[in-house]
C-alpha cells in the first residue's frame, strides 16, 4: 500500500514539476521580445547592442536547425566534417545578419496576440509590431520548435506572411545554382559576409 | 473594345505555360509555390534588376526619402486615395473570381470613401467596420482560374513579376482598368493622361517610402539581394492569390520535419 502511495506521489510530483519548468511558447516569445526591446532602448553604442542581441539569439534561436533548413537538399550531400564547418560558418553569418537587422530598430513594441499549436514539435505564435509615425504596424508570426518543451527555440520569423527562413533558403539555393552546386562557394560567401 | 479584351485574354491563356481548366486550392497553391517557379531568364532578369536598382538610387530612393518626412496625415491621405482608386481594378477581378459578395463590399467601400471620405483621402469604410481590403488584379484572377505563373520575370522600372502576371496586366490597357479608361483611353474632359501616370508614380513612391527601412536593411544583410527580392515577391504573390494570411497553409513543412536538433 505504501509503495503504491509512493508511486502515486512520485508521478504527481514529476507531472507538476514538468509543468513548472516547461515554457509556454507565447510566454517565451514575449519574454524574448521584452529582453531584445530593453537592449534596443538602452543608451549604449550600436556595437554594444549588437553584442547583447547576439547573446539573446544564441539562447533563443535554433541556429543549427535554421542553418540546415536554409541549406535545403544540399545538406544531404555533406559529410560530418563539412556539416560541422557549415554550422560554424552559418552561426557567424546568422548572428551578424540577425543582430544587424534588429539593431536598426529603436524600442520596438511587440504584442503577442495568439498561438496555434501545429503539432508536438511546432507552435506558431502571432504577434504585432506596433506601428509608429515612421512605419505601419507589422504582423509577425514566430515558428517555435517545441520538441523539448522545457527549451523552446525560434526557427522562423514570418513577417506579414513572408518567411525569413524560406527567403534565406532560396538565397542559398541561388548561390549554389550560380556556382554549379559547389558548396565551397557558399562557404566562401558566408565567410566573407561575416568578416565584412 | 470587348473584342480586344477577348483577344488579349485568349493570347494570355495560350502564352501561359500551365493552363488548366480545373482548379482547387491545393492546385493553385502548388502552382504558385515560389520554389516551383523557374527563373528561365535569370541573366536578363539580373541585368534588369541591376538597372532597376540604379534607377531606384537615382529617382525613387531620394524622392521616397523626402516623402517620408511629410506629415503623417498627408501620407495616410495619399495612401488611402491610391487604395481607393485601386478598387476600380479590384471590383471587376472580384467578379471574375466569382467573389460577388466581395465585389459588393468593395463597391460600397469605394462609394463611401469617394463621397464621405473626400475622394478617398479618409478611409471611412474602415472606421465603420468594413472588412480588411484585399487588392486584386488580372494576374490573380488568372491564377484563381488555374493558370500557372510561368517563369519569373523582372520588368524594367516595374520590378518583379511572372509571365502570367505581366501578360495579364495588358488587360489594364485595353479596357480592363476603369481608371485608365477615363484618364488615358477616353477623353472624358474631367481627367487627363497626367492623372493616370501621376497616380502610378505616386503609388511607387508611396510603396518605396513605406518599405524604406525594410529594403535598406534587406539589401545590407543579403548575400544575394536579387534572390531575396525574388523569394519575397513570389511568397507575397502566393499569399495574395490564395487571399490568406495563414502561413501554415502556405508553408511546406517537410524540410523542417526532418531536421532534428533536440
Amino acid at each position: 500500500m505504501n509503495n503504491i502511495k509512493k508511486v502515486i506521489i512520485f508521478f504527481i510530483l514529476t507531472f507538476s514539476f514538468s509543468n513548472v519548468y516547461s515554457m509556454e511558447p507565447s510566454v517565451f516569445v514575449q519574454s524574448t521580445v521584452n529582453r531584445a526591446s530593453q537592449i534596443l532602448s538602452e543608451n549604449i553604442t550600436k556595437n554594444e547592442k549588437i553584442s547583447k542581441l547576439k547573446l539573446i539569439a544564441k539562447e533563443t534561436v535554433d541556429i543549427k536547425g535554421v542553418g540546415f533548413y536554409s541549406l535545403g537538399s544540399a545538406r544531404k550531400n555533406l559529410d560530418d566534417n563539412k556539416k560541422k564547418e557549415y554550422s560554424e560558418l552559418f552561426e557567424a553569418y546568422f548572428l551578424k545578419s540577425f543582430s544587424s537587422r534588429l539593431a536598426e530598430y529603436t524600442n520596438p513594441e511587440i504584442e503577442v496576440k495568439s498561438k496555434e499549436v501545429i503539432n508536438k514539435n511546432y507552435t506558431i505564435v502571432s504577434s504585432l509590431l506596433v506601428g509608429t509615425s515612421e512605419r505601419p504596424e507589422v504582423k509577425i508570426d514566430w515558428r517555435i520548435y517545441t520538441k523539448d518543451p522545457n527549451n523552446p527555440l525560434i526557427r522562423d520569423l514570418i513577417i506579414e506572411g513572408l518567411s525569413l527562413a524560406r527567403t534565406q533558403k532560396e538565397e542559398f539555393a541561388s548561390i549554389l545554382n550560380s556556382n554549379n552546386g559547389d558548396i565551397n562557394s557558399l562557404f566562401k560567401t558566408l565567410e566573407e559576409f561575416s568578416k565584412n | 473594345m470587348f473584342r480586344k479584351l477577348i483577344l488579349i485574354s485568349v493570347v494570355i491563356l495560350i502564352s501561359s505555360f500551365n493552363a488548366n481548366a480545373g482548379s482547387d486550392g491545393d492546385l493553385v497553391l502548388k502552382k504558385n509555390e515560389p520554389g516551383e517557379i523557374k527563373d528561365c531568364f535569370e541573366k536578363l532578369n539580373r541585368a534588369t534588376f541591376a538597372f532597376n536598382q540604379a534607377l531606384d538610387g537615382v529617382v525613387f530612393k531620394p524622392v521616397a526619402s523626402a516623402y517620408r518626412f511629410l506629415p503623417s496625415p498627408v501620407k495616410s491621405g495619399v495612401s488611402n486615395s491610391l487604395d481607393n482608386l485601386s478598387n476600380l481594378l479590384t471590383i471587376p477581378n472580384n467578379i471574375l473570381q466569382g467573389e460577388f459578395k466581395k465585389a459588393g463590399v468593395n463597391s460600397g467601400r469605394f462609394v463611401i470613401n469617394t463621397t464621405v471620405g473626400i475622394l478617398g483621402l479618409i478611409n471611412v469604410a474602415q472606421y465603420i467596420g468594413f472588412p480588411e481590403y484585399e487588392k486584386e488584379d488580372y494576374g490573380q484572377s488568372l491564377a484563381a482560374m488555374g493558370v500557372g505563373p510561368g517563369c519569373y520575370l523582372v520588368l524594367p522600372v516595374l520590378g518583379p513579376s511572372t509571365v502570367r502576371d505581366a501578360s495579364a496586366s495588358i488587360a489594364n490597357f485595353v479596357g480592363g482598368d476603369p481608371w485608365y479608361n477615363i484618364t488615358v483611353l477616353n477623353n472624358t474632359q474631367h481627367f487627363s493622361d497626367f492623372d493616370y501616370y501621376a497616380s502610378k508614380i505616386t503609388s511607387g513612391v508611396d510603396f518605396r517610402a513605406k518599405n524604406y527601412n525594410a529594403i535598406e536593411n534587406l539589401e545590407k544583410n543579403s548575400i544575394d539581394f536579387y534572390a531575396s527580392v525574388k523569394s519575397l515577391y513570389l511568397q507575397d504573390r502566393q499569399q495574395k492569390i490564395l487571399n490568406t494570411n495563414k502561413i501554415i497553409e502556405t508553408q511546406d513543412d517537410s524540410d523542417w520535419e526532418e531536421i532534428e536538433t533536440q
